[in-house]
């Protein structure tokens, strides 16, 4: 990505001989064949699900388009207090997320160097304990746990900061190794500002990019995981979901489809920001094979 | 993946935090570390919490794959969990990580290479690259039910084929099923692969394709004596991320046919809400042990791959 003449660049330096130019044009015919190809197989199939969950989700009960199953999303009894609860745990997980990881990579940034691969190792093991494992393992662990903690959704929020580690970590680590966090520290704290002041006024406005792509992160993360609050027995908006689909399929393929468009552009929204600087950052940190969770 | 781009994005950064060599430096050292004592203080929380929230589960997990309901320790929940249904269930997941890994890997890689090949900054590849990041995340719930309306019984493309006269059920194929899976799970494996192999496709020198070429190679002989074997170890390691992340996949397989198809996380959610058999909590913590094992091991080669390329990447 370095490299300034990607494979792709731009043939500028004209061919040699006339025959050279004839064999590079006529690869390039070739090359255009299958690479059109694969376009076309590529669009019909990432395409035609999304067509045919629109099509799907307009199709009347006897047969005529209307988009009744729109209006439905709001008149189900559980729809708000589904969304609520998700937003809710979602906005707790953002919120113990940055408050744990800002100060510690700061920390470790301008302090212990060293500790930086413990960190990330640390950060990346969510990735190899699948969400279903995990709930397993919150049921064991917690079976004790005071009330306030296993008898209330909370938990779900606690475990949640868990599996959004890898993608918040690598959001903020991507800001982090882009402005001179040590000289900006430095002079802060030569201004007079103390540790608590440089973090607020210094650190966490040179971050804001990475702040907002690893709170947006973790928030599409909790407004679409399934498996811990179904397996934790918390209604949450993805469960709602699954629950309208087992009687009335159009609402949950419509709540699908809008779900899909706005968490779409919140991506896109963080890929534009991104775009601007280290774009290949941000799509690094999109990366999250295993984000079916 | 973010897992690569990490140490490459900073390395460096680290070097420069060592204490300088004067005696200068040596001062600022010692002063250092007479407040690093405090400044460790710091780290505690983060710690703290990561030990509670997923050393204390994942440790719960592994201890009681070993125990009896009564607490005694034994082998028997892990050899249970290699017999019956539960050894199919094994299978069964350890297919669909496979072929979709595959399918991802070659259908992936040959779509990066097909959009780089495209002129660069053009909208297409703009528009491929954010799209490859929504869609690796775009799995679970939503992603199932979209495909109910495409190839379901009265899906989309179900019916128009039905039109044509021919019916999708005869050949066998049902999206509730393993075949479905397969289909289902490609959908953001391909986008994944896309997103993993880019920077390995961008780091081939146009430089090695000329050579070759003037050397007389053909594009098939570039490729298989040039560009596989240098991209051999990306392709491994993306192979192996991609079976991970298919491996432990719950949501979409349960949102798709509500847990039919004997994949190991839907057996482990079984297992836990409702008691099949007596001591099948501590049968689940078995299954999930040897899950953490599978993607642990293939997470591990994963990293150790993408090390190796990330030596000529730069």
């Amino acid at each position: 990505m370095a490299t300034l003449t990607g494979p792709a660049a731009p043939p500028l330096p004209p061919t040699p001989t006339a025959t050279r130019a004839l064999a590079g044009a006529g690869r390039a015919v070739r090359a255009g064949w299958w690479r059109w190809t694969i376009f076309a197989i590529a669009a019909v199939y990432f395409l035609v699900p999304l067509i045919a969950a629109l099509e799907f989700s307009l199709r009347g009960r006897d047969g005529h388009r209307t988009i009744g199953a729109y209006g439905k999303i709001l008149s189900e009894p559980e729809f708000g207090s589904a969304l609520w609860s998700s937003v809710k745990l979602g906005l707790m997980a953002v919120a113990i997320t940055l408050a744990l990881l800002v100060p510690t990579m700061t920390l470790v940034h301008l302090r212990f160097p060293k500790l930086r691969r413990v960190i990330e190792t640390i950060t990346v093991l969510p990735l190899v304990i699948p969400p279903v494992v995990l709930a397993v393992g919150v049921l064991g662990a917690f079976r004790t746990a005071p009330q306030w903690l296993i008898g209330t959704p909370t938990i779900l929020g606690f475990e949640y900061v868990i599996l959004a580690l890898p993608f918040a970590y690598r959001a903020l680590d991507a800001g982090i190794g882009a402005v001179d966090l040590r000289t900006l520290v430095e002079a802060s704290r030569g201004l007079g500002a103390g540790p608590v002041t440089a973090l607020f006024r210094v650190v966490l406005p040179n971050l804001r990019t990475a702040v907002l792509s690893a709170a947006v992160l973790t928030l599409a993360l909790v407004l679409g995981e399934f498996a811990m609050a179904s397996l934790l027995l918390w209604d949450t908006f993805p469960s709602w979901v699954v629950h309208i689909g087992a009687s009335e399929a159009d609402v949950s393929v419509a709540v699908s489809l809008v779900a899909l468009v706005l968490t779409w552009l919140l991506l896109m929204v963080l890929v534009t920001l991104g775009g601007r600087r280290g774009g290949r950052a941000f799509v690094g940190v999109l990366t999250g094979g295993t984000r079916d969770e | 993946m973010s897992v690569a781009d990490a140490p490459a994005a900073s390395a460096g950064a680290g070097e420069a935090d060592l204490p300088g060599s004067g005696p200068r430096g040596v001062a600022e050292w010692l002063r250092g570390t007479g407040r690093n004592g405090f400044a460790l203080l710091g780290l505690v929380p983060f710690f703290a919490y990561t030990v509670v929230f997923l050393g204390l589960p994942t440790a719960s997990v592994a201890i009681n794959a070993f125990r009896t309901a009564h607490g005694t320790w034994t082998l028997h929940n892990i050899s249970l969990s290699f017999e019956g249904i539960y050894r199919d269930a094994f299978v069964t997941s350890l297919k669909v990580a496979l072929c979709t890994s595959a399918i991802g890997v070659v259908f992936g890689g040959l779509f990066a290479q097909a959009v780089l090949s495209t002129r660069r900054n053009t909208v297409l590849r703009r528009v491929v690259t954010t799209a490859s990041g929504v869609f690796a995340n775009f799995g679970g719930v939503p992603l199932a039910f979209a495909f109910i309306a495409t190839l379901g019984t009265t899906g989309m493309v179900t019916r128009m084929l039905h039109a044509l006269g021919f019916d999708l059920s005869s050949t066998g194929f049902s999206l509730f099923t393993f075949s479905g899976i397969v289909v289902v799970y490609t959908y953001f494996q391909v986008p994944l692969m896309v997103l993993v192999i880019t920077p390995a496709l961008e780091g081939l020198r146009p430089q090695w394709r000329e050579a070759a070429e003037g050397l007389g190679a053909s594009a098939a002989s570039y490729w298989r004596l040039v560009g596989l074997p240098v991209l051999a170890p990306a392709l491994l390691g993306s192979f192996l991320l991609l079976f991970g992340s298919s491996f432990a996949a719950y949501a979409t397989a349960w949102a798709l046919t509500s847990g039919t198809v004997p994949l190991v996380p839907i057996k482990i959610g079984t297992l836990l809400s409702g008691n099949v058999i007596t001591g099948g909590e501590n049968l689940g913590k078995a299954l999930g042990f040897e899950m953490i094992v599978v993607i642990a091991v293939a997470m591990v080669g994963y990293v150790l791959l993408t090390r190796r390329v990330s030596r000529w990447l730069r």
